[in-house]
């Protein structure tokens, strides 16, 4: 077990250089952004002073490493700096925002994870027949249609025809959890229907892979049931591409949601990502991109070191 | 042993058995119609070279054909049932719990993820003959009966956590589970080193006895099949060649390829002496007190020296692991020694082959076990070959061409029909020929073989080192042959390098290694090689007991 912790702890050192050389790279990118932010921030009407003082205000004389050096040493103890446009500190205007989007994440991953593992083993296991065909094309029609329209088809099923389901997430912090889960029910719906297809396919494509080894031949001439071959000797074999493709999947769920978001006017980080990039606001920008960029490398790190745990010569070493 | 069965209960019979392979969209039949007898107890060796359909016919008599093949005529009996009309399911009913399988790698065929026992008490549990717990006791007193050290204790281990040779006998272990009426073998030694081999062997010899077993045993080892076998039916091609039992088959075969499977072994160069010690002539490779290691690994070599002289076949053998193929990438500079020196005519080479002139390193050329995946499959044959000659000799236009075309006619390939084919369009031995001219188009004086024949039939194995001996004495080569198998020692070598845990531990002319006295290790090697003889493996246990074999003997 040495082992793997010591890969733990080499692939947690690589996720933070990566995370270094990213906030690099988001603030060369705000920095690059065309046009002055106090200008923009105050608009055409004001006055040079104005500008000069708001410059003064936002430290935007300073050079730029200075700058880069103070926005650093902030997010390391979680303090973004101020909103532009609303004066609030970024981090307490974000943490909700983020929270109402993990929830959501987490409520779609609860759903298409198993869904897609056992769609997965199913399809694998009857492989080339109808259902096969039928479940490929089913899957394959929802994760290409855009998830906007996604979104628009179940809030015109669930919710105008039907009334099953509100159209409108709306959801506040002290609302109780069920009724919570039934007003983001479409929205996860949706997510879900937009990321089960690649899980599936992968856990059917890694399973197939396998079925061509001698073990599983010999578990064939064990007289061993084909669903027994799929699930016991081929599906522990299998999750290392299985675990990561889950992990982008899951990653996805917490950066990419913004168009959903928009869709079911529910309140989350991607929509407050737009507004402040439209708005110039950087400080916010630049935390929102930092999260994002924290959420991909901490979920790649756990993919990492799950498949490495189902490896059974590490986790039993001669 | 063999012939008791004769008038025992018939368990398998199969008759006019003709299977069809899928290739290209259409069904071709490689097995033509082939009737077998199986008595209940009775051990019979299919022997036949790849291609052969021993297989395909092993597995046909569990009622499977692997993807992409199927029955399509003939009758298969087992114990009165005929299989090829039963449903599926009824056919997997019988697999496992009546009739067993033991494959050729034990390491490939254990599911990676499962502890040896689950995997042994996975049918009896499933087909209700046992308790898990029942299940478990018996398959340590299988795992005793077969001699596997600690018996309690190694079914709870991983496969990659026991040894080849343990992991066959768990396998073995394993068809006993249900304790079915036929185990099919199929190649369960191939893989083994000759004194893990013998102990394999023994065991299986022992429990198929001790359980009145039938079983079907298939290889390509004369020398094995006649240990194991009461009757012997060859196969060439899908067909049967002919069938008697072990003793005959062995002294009187009546077809003509019987007689040249058995001829095989018989070829024999010459052997040539080192020039005397008094004209000193300088070896054209020495290797000098060289150590390695690979990356942060504990040493693999120690303290290594022999000298390869001109136009001389130095074998190196040993079982895997030994530090052969190690040796080699010292030679050819991919492992830079960690001490030590390599000699190229006298000349010191530097040790990484990055700081190696092109002329040094055009003298040492390569030539692989595997030709399947050591030719490029995309690329033209006369690109494989052209490229060595291009780079190391600046040949162009038809000049390269006409140097091409030399090669193929060295290895006795028609240029005319090989010259712009690719690697997968050639069988087996055309391939490693192909190797060999690639090997050549250098102009080396010294030539690594490393385990050429091994991965080939008997008789293209001998075409191929009929073939390197022809070029040795033609352009005065040097080879040093790395293998495994003494019989291609026999055959080929001039002096012998035995290898043991990365130390040379004996060398010397063939003539004298072969004869006693040899260092124990040595005799333990060469006591080990199965020979033609059926009473061979009963009178070796004899003399050695039992308990004397396989790793026990090693150490």
């Amino acid at each position: 077990m040495l082992d793997v912790f010591s890969i733990v702890a080499k692939r947690l050192g690589f996720g933070l250089i990566t995370l270094l050389v990213i906030s690099l790279i988001i603030f060369i990118a705000v920095e690059l952004l065309p046009g002055d932010i106090a200008q923009a921030v105050l608009g055409q009407g004001a006055t040079e002073s104005n500008l000069a003082a708001l410059r003064a205000e936002l430290g935007l004389n300073d050079p730029a490493p200075m700058r880069y050096f103070n926005w650093l040493k902030g997010a390391v103890v979680g303090d973004f700096g101020v909103s532009l446009v609303s004066k609030e500190s970024v981090t307490d205007s974000i943490t909700p925002r983020f929270v109402n989007t993990l929830m959501l994440a987490l409520y779609a991953a609860v759903i298409a994870v198993p869904v897609a593992i056992s769609l997965g083993v199913l399809v694998a296991l009857f492989r080339n027949t109808l259902f096969d065909r039928i479940a490929n094309v089913l899957t394959f029609t929802s994760i290409s249609s855009p998830e906007f329209f996604l979104g628009y088809i179940l809030i015109l099923y669930f919710s105008v025809k039907t009334g099953w389901f509100p159209s409108i997430a709306t959801v506040s912090p002290e609302m109780p959890l069920f009724e919570r889960l039934e007003r983001t029910f479409l929205p996860a719906l949706t997510l879900v229907l937009v990321v089960v297809a690649h899980m599936m396919r992968m856990t059917r494509a890694a399973i197939i892979n396998l079925l061509a080894s001698p073990y599983i031949e010999m578990a064939k001439l064990k007289g061993t049931p084909a669903w027994k071959v799929i699930v016991r000797h081929a599906l522990p074999n299998s999750w290392a591409p299985i675990i990561n493709v889950v992990a982008l999947n899951l990653a996805y769920l917490v950066t990419g949601v913004v168009l959903v978001e928009v869709v079911f006017v529910y309140p989350g980080i991607g929509q407050l990502l737009v507004d402040a990039v439209s708005k110039r606001d950087f400080p916010v920008v630049q935390a929102c991109s930092l999260i994002f960029a924290a959420t991909f490398i901490l979920l790649n790190l756990a993919a990492d070191v799950g498949s490495i745990l189902t490896n059974p010569r590490l986790r039993h070493p001669k | 042993m063999p012939t008791h069965a004769n008038n025992a209960e018939r368990l398998l019979k199969i008759r006019n058995l003709t299977i069809e392979g899928h290739s290209d969209d259409e069904w071709i039949e490689i097995v033509h119609g082939i009737n077998l007898d199986l008595h209940k107890g009775e051990v019979l060796g299919l022997i036949g070279e790849s291609g052969a359909g021993k297989s395909t016919i092993g597995l046909a008599a569990m009622g499977f054909t692997r993807d992409g093949c199927r029955i399509s005529g003939g009758t298969i009996e087992f114990d009165g049932m005929e299989l090829t009309t039963r449903p599926k399911s009824e056919l997997r009913s019988l697999r496992g719990s009546r009739i067993a399988y033991v494959a050729q790698s034990a390491a490939a065929s254990f599911n990676p993820a499962h502890r040896l026992i689950d995997q042994h008490t996975e049918a009896p549990v499933h087909y209700d003959i046992m308790s898990r717990s029942d299940s478990q006791v018996d398959a340590m007193e299988l795992y005793e009966k077969l001699r596997l050290p600690n018996p309690k204790e190694i079914g709870f281990r991983y496969p990659h956590q026991v040894s080849g040779g343990q992991l066959q006998r768990a396998m073995t272990a394993m068809a006993m589970a249900c304790r079915p009426d036929l185990i099919v073998f199929d190649e369960p030694t191939t893989a083994l080193d000759v004194t893990t081999q013998i102990e394999v062997l023994a065991a299986i010899r022992d429990i198929v006895e001790q359980f009145n077993t039938a079983a079907i045993y298939i290889t390509h080892d004369l020398a094995v099949v006649a240990q194991m076998a009461d009757r012997i039916k060859v196969l060439l091609k899908g067909d049967e060649v002919e069938e008697a039992d072990t003793a005959t088959m062995l002294r009187s075969p009546r077809e003509d390829y019987t007689k040249s499977l058995w001829a095989v072994r018989s070829f024999q160069k010459p052997e040539n002496l080192r020039p005397d010690a008094s004209s000193a002539e300088i070896p054209v490779v020495a290797v000098d007190a060289v150590d390695a290691s690979y990356t942060r690994g504990a040493k693999v070599l120690h303290d290594v020296s022999f000298d390869i002289h001109r136009g001389m076949t130095v074998a190196i053998v040993g079982e895997s692991g030994s530090g052969k193929s190690t040796t080699a990438r010292c030679i050819t500079g991919l492992l830079p020694p960690s001490s030590g020196v390599v000699r190229f005519n006298g000349e010191e080479l530097p040790p990484s082959y990055k700081q190696r002139t092109k002329d040094q390193l055009r003298q040492a050329q390569m030539i692989y076990q595997m030709a399947d995946t050591a030719l490029n499959p995309r690329i033209k044959i006369c690109d494989i070959i052209g490229r060595p000659a291009q780079f190391y000799s600046g040949l162009s236009g038809s000049a390269l061409k006409t140097r091409v075309e030399e090669l193929l006619d060295l290895i006795e390939l028609e240029p005319a029909q090989y010259y712009s084919r690719y690697p997968p369009e050639l069988s087996g031995g055309q391939k490693q020929r192909i190797g060999i001219a690639r090997a050549l188009a250098a102009e080396p004086s010294f030539i690594i073989c490393d385990e050429v024949t091994s991965a080939l039939d008997q008789l293209v194995a001998e075409g191929i080192l009929k073939l390197l001996d022809r070029l040795q004495s033609t352009l005065n080569l040097a080879y040093m042959f790395i293998t495994h198998d003494l019989a291609t020692v026999r055959s080929i070598a001039d002096e012998v390098v035995v290898m043991k845990e990365g130390r040379v531990v004996e060398q010397g002319p063939k003539t004298v290694m072969f004869k006693p006295p040899h260092h124990a290790y040595t005799d333990l090697l060469l006591s080990s090689v199965p020979e033609m003889d059926p009473d061979w493996l009963t009178r070796l246990l004899e003399e050695r007991g039992v308990d004397n074999i396989g790793e026990a003997a090693r150490n």
